[in-house]
């Protein structure tokens, strides 16, 4: 009894141990950001690996989900015989929840376990030390860019999906089913709101998402055990963390901004 | 990793696609060039129901939207509901006998404020209020008021 009981303290502390030292991270991070503005071409290079590898997949995945918003969303709205409201139905689900959150687990999958793994190699194989011997500070070095870069490319993943994700329900309702074009446009555009809908939906909420993601994934990476095994867990913990904190804020940020 | 001159490009591709699909939202899809601006006057309104009106509602003269109800409150002093509307500088010259009616579009829609323009020949100003309104239906009290007459009706045939 006493041992399990013990048991559940170690874990609890461990759990408080990793969240503290994940916290204190972040704000060595954040202490550092200053060194954008003296090396700009690392985190050019940092969005081009983060962000724009990233395209391919979250054009392809915003055209196919907005298809199937079309598709579904056409079936159940026939019914009631209001299938003009389908271009609100897709605007406003992709744009508040389905763009933020299909591109920021996404972008876990993609990018994030990419940042942990290389950032856990290069531990394993003893380079942040060796930087850290010739006097480099390995966060300002390989941190700092590669946050910018996540916090700079999710917004714009997001944005991508979004505006795909809408064209792709147009081509599924409008050019396959044979909904409105113009009932389409002006539905949507009559229930879409610029400040609600786009800035909170898309823009905030990406935003919120890529820097927890990027986190997530930096800290893992920095705090893996130097091992290939150790690597390899903690590409999976980023994956798995990452995943189920943007879907967590989601329904936080949700309750805050959509009453 | 070395930059090249196609990460450069490949970046610059990818920022201007993003503010691209950013400028494609908000023009195409929220409809950013109308009654986005702060331009357009103010018109109130007092109704003793306003139903299921909501700041945002359209606000439509003969079908066509002129502007957007931009605050509602209601006047405890008159017991009624108020409401401000923003219309659209285009559409400036509104009568003053004009009257505000709240419709429902459709059998399930949303509701609006319908105004039906007056004959007069002096125009609302800034600010100004309709004084003719006409408050939302509400189903219940409809069906409350059907099934009275119905009954005083059976009654005394």
């Amino acid at each position: 009894m006493m041992d399990f009981l013990a048991t559940i303290g170690r874990r609890s502390l461990a759990t408080f141990e990793r969240l503290g030292r994940g916290t204190l991270f972040l704000l060595q991070v954040c202490a550092r950001l200053g060194f954008l503005f003296s090396r700009p071409s690392l985190t050019l290079v940092q969005v081009w690996a983060v962000g724009v590898q990233s395209l391919v997949i979250i054009g392809v995945s915003g055209a196919f989900v907005g298809m199937v918003l079309g598709l579904q969303g056409y079936n159940t709205l026939v019914t009631f015989g209001t299938e003009e409201s389908l271009g609100v139905v897709v605007a406003k689900s992709l744009c508040r929840e389905l763009g933020p959150v299909l591109t920021a687990l996404l972008f876990a999958g993609r990018a994030g376990s990419a940042l942990t793994a290389e950032i856990g190699l290069m531990k394993a194989t003893e380079q942040i030390p060796a930087l850290e011997m010739m006097g480099v500070d390995p966060l300002r070095r390989l941190i700092v860019p590669r946050y910018v870069a996540g916090i700079i490319s999710m917004p714009l993943l997001a944005t991508i999906f979004t505006a795909i994700g809408i064209l792709g329900g147009y081509f599924c309702g409008v050019g396959l089913l044979g909904v409105d074009e113009g009932a389409f446009w002006s539905q949507m555009q009559l229930h879409t709101a610029l400040g609600t809908d786009i800035g909170n939906g898309v823009v905030v909420k990406s935003i919120v998402f890529g820097a927890v993601v990027t986190w997530i994934a930096l800290f893992e990476g920095f705090d893996a055990v130097p091992t290939s095994e150790g690597v390899s867990q903690a590409t999976t913990r980023t994956v798995v963390n990452s995943s189920l904190a943007v879907l967590a804020l989601d329904f936080v940020l949700t309750g805050l901004m959509f009453d | 990793m070395k930059i090249t001159r196609t990460m450069e490009i490949g970046v610059g591709f990818f920022v201007s696609l993003g503010l691209a699909a950013l400028l494609m939202l908000a023009l195409k899809v929220a409809n950013l060039t109308s009654f986005g601006n702060a331009d357009g006057y103010l018109v109130l309104a007092r109704f003793d129901n306003i139903g299921g009106l909501q700041e945002r509602s359209a606000v439509k003269m003969g079908g066509v939207l002129v502007g957007r109800v931009t605050r509602i409150d209601y006047d405890s002093e008159a017991f009624r509901a108020v409401v401000e509307m923003r219309i659209d500088p285009r559409f400036r010259e509104i009568p003053v006998d004009t009257a505000a009616s709240i419709y429902t579009a459709g059998l399930l829609g949303e509701q609006y404020v319908n105004l039906d323009a007056g004959g007069d020949e002096e125009v609302l100003a800034d600010g100004g209020e309709l004084e003719i309104t006409q408050s939302a239906v509400i189903m219940e009290r409809m069906l409350q008021e059907f099934l009275y007459s119905k009954t005083v009706k059976d009654e005394n045939p």
